[in-house]
């Protein structure tokens, strides 16, 4: 694996696969004997979010205590970036401080990159979302959840159709997702309004329609994105109502899903809006095994960047 | 490259030591076999098998211990191996930790602090197929298959036919 994590691109198949692997073994070392690993003591891990979030930064830290590192939680509100501190500033302070991982949220896509990238600071940096770019743990949680639910594609996506509805365009989850589920060898559907359908997506190995119950009856996985309302400046359908009639998931539409269907969200849910609670709080939502999945995944993530040597590319041997 | 212990060898080594362990623990009542991934756990399947064919079954599972490893940040990280507690669990059991080299104690020193996350064992004993010296901690086997001197520069190869194909252990001139 590499330094970093800021793509699902940074990853091969068979790297996805093995920090799925890795969550696996540690599901049954958490979920049973072990609730709390040395691995990481004496490391350092700094959650720099410059974006609100609830499980996405409770996860990294919980992911971070599990394996023993220390924690520090940095949030954008109630620093000195409001004082307007440069994240350049503020990276080469987390430098000092002696950071082993930054795990970085940021309203700019490519500010993990950017991090990476300049020399600023030395440590792993794991993008936790980055504008309307990436969110590759979510991605590998995803993945981790379809996988425990289909046991039968635990190596291979390849058969497993995936339906992905609602803001593509401002979605980092739908992109790393779509990376990541396509390398495995899904079939993925993209469902959206035209308007929400970014411009470059005949580049991305997808299918594409804009009509939701003829896609919902043949996929195995549903995954439901969030309406982005803060990163709309324009509006790009009529009313919420109708956003909701033709692209929400709701009782009629559950309904319609084959018997081994899983709905997914990637949280938080506008509950109404894409997703009725009815089809929320289904037998078919996996919407909490998706954020308890996030904390074995992360955890995979953290002990891969940081579990061995500084990184693999500086060991000889 | 020699051959120290060939198949029908590392089977009546094993044996044996299953008859130390039932000696040792008057019995099997309290006993508990836990193999350290990957060939110790076969070596705990094997020994669980000649125990169940002396006297009783005995639970037996796999203890990985790459999570604590002391020496982590030396290497690039490692697969994680299966952990595999019986469900009658460790609780003031006779652990009969399996490995199938004992060399720097390292490895045992890190089983027993995973040990000590899941229970309190009442006693914790080590069985080990080949013993090659060099110890770095205080740590010592209860039940040794065959002691091998060794020089430090030599390594000790243990094939096991559950997945090396072939049941020999062997000693490797070191580069």
């Amino acid at each position: 694996m590499n330094k970093h994590l800021l793509s699902i691109n940074d990853l091969t198949a068979e790297g996805a696969l093995e920090i799925l692997n890795t969550a696996s073994e540690l599901a049954k070392i958490s979920d049973g004997p072990m609730k709390k690993l040395p691995t990481l003591r004496g490391r350092t891990v700094v959650n720099l979010f410059f974006e609100d979030s609830t499980r996405t930064r409770i996860s990294f830290e919980s992911a971070a205590k599990r394996l023993s590192a220390d924690v520090i939680n940095f949030s954008a509100k109630g620093s000195s970036v409001s004082k307007g501190e440069s994240l350049k500033d503020t990276a080469q302070t987390l430098q000092a401080m002696g950071a082993d991982a930054v795990v970085i949220r940021h309203g700019a896509s490519g500010a993990a990159q950017r991090l990476a990238d300049s020399g600023w600071i030395s440590a792993s940096v794991i993008n936790a979302g980055d504008g309307t770019h990436e969110h590759p743990t979510q991605a590998l949680l995803d993945a981790y959840t379809i996988r425990s639910k289909f046991p039968e594609f635990r190596d291979n996506f390849s058969g497993l159709r995936v339906a992905i509805v609602g803001d593509i365009l401002h979605s980092r989850v739908a992109r790393s997702n779509v990376l990541l589920l396509t390398k495995l060898g899904a079939k993925v559907t993209l469902v959206a309004p035209p308007t929400l359908i970014p411009v470059g997506v005949t580049d991305w190995n997808v299918d594409v329609s804009y009509d939701l119950d003829s896609v919902a009856r043949e996929v195995d996985v549903l995954m439901m994105l969030r309406v982005q309302s803060e990163r709309m400046a324009d509006s790009y359908f009529p009313s919420e109502r109708e956003y909701s009639r033709g692209y929400g998931l709701d009782l009629d539409r559950l309904n319609s899903l084959k018997d081994s269907a899983i709905v997914m969200h990637p949280g938080p849910m506008n509950r109404g809006l894409e997703i009725s609670a009815e089809s929320a709080d289904s037998h078919k939502s996996v919407v909490l095994a998706q954020v308890s999945n996030g904390v074995l995944v992360r955890m995979a993530v953290l002990y891969q960047l940081l579990g061995g040597a500084a990184f693999a590319g500086e060991v000889s041997a | 490259m020699a051959t120290v212990l060939d198949a029908g060898e590392i089977g009546r080594a094993l044996k044996r030591i299953a008859h130390e362990i039932i000696e040792h623990n008057h019995g099997l009542e309290n006993v508990v076999l836990l193999g350290i991934p990957t060939r110790g756990a076969f070596l705990g399947e094997r020994i669980a098998q000649f125990l169940n064919e002396i006297a009783s079954p005995v639970p037996v599972g796999t203890l990985d211990i790459t999570l604590h490893r002391d020496d982590l940040r030396l290497r690039p990280p490692r697969p994680l191996l299966p952990t595999l507690i019986p469900s009658s669990g460790i609780e003031g059991k006779d652990v009969v930790l399996v490995d199938d080299v004992l060399y720097s104690g390292r490895t045992i020193r890190a089983a027993l602090d995973a040990l000590g996350e899941i229970g309190r064992p009442k006693t914790v004993q080590l069985a080990v197929l080949v013993d090659r010296g060099h110890r770095q901690l205080p740590i010592r086997a209860d039940y040794v298959g065959k002691n091998i001197p060794t020089a430090a520069s030599e390594s000790v190869k243990v094939h096991l036919s559950e997945i090396d194909g072939k049941d020999c252990v062997e000693i490797v001139a070191g580069a």
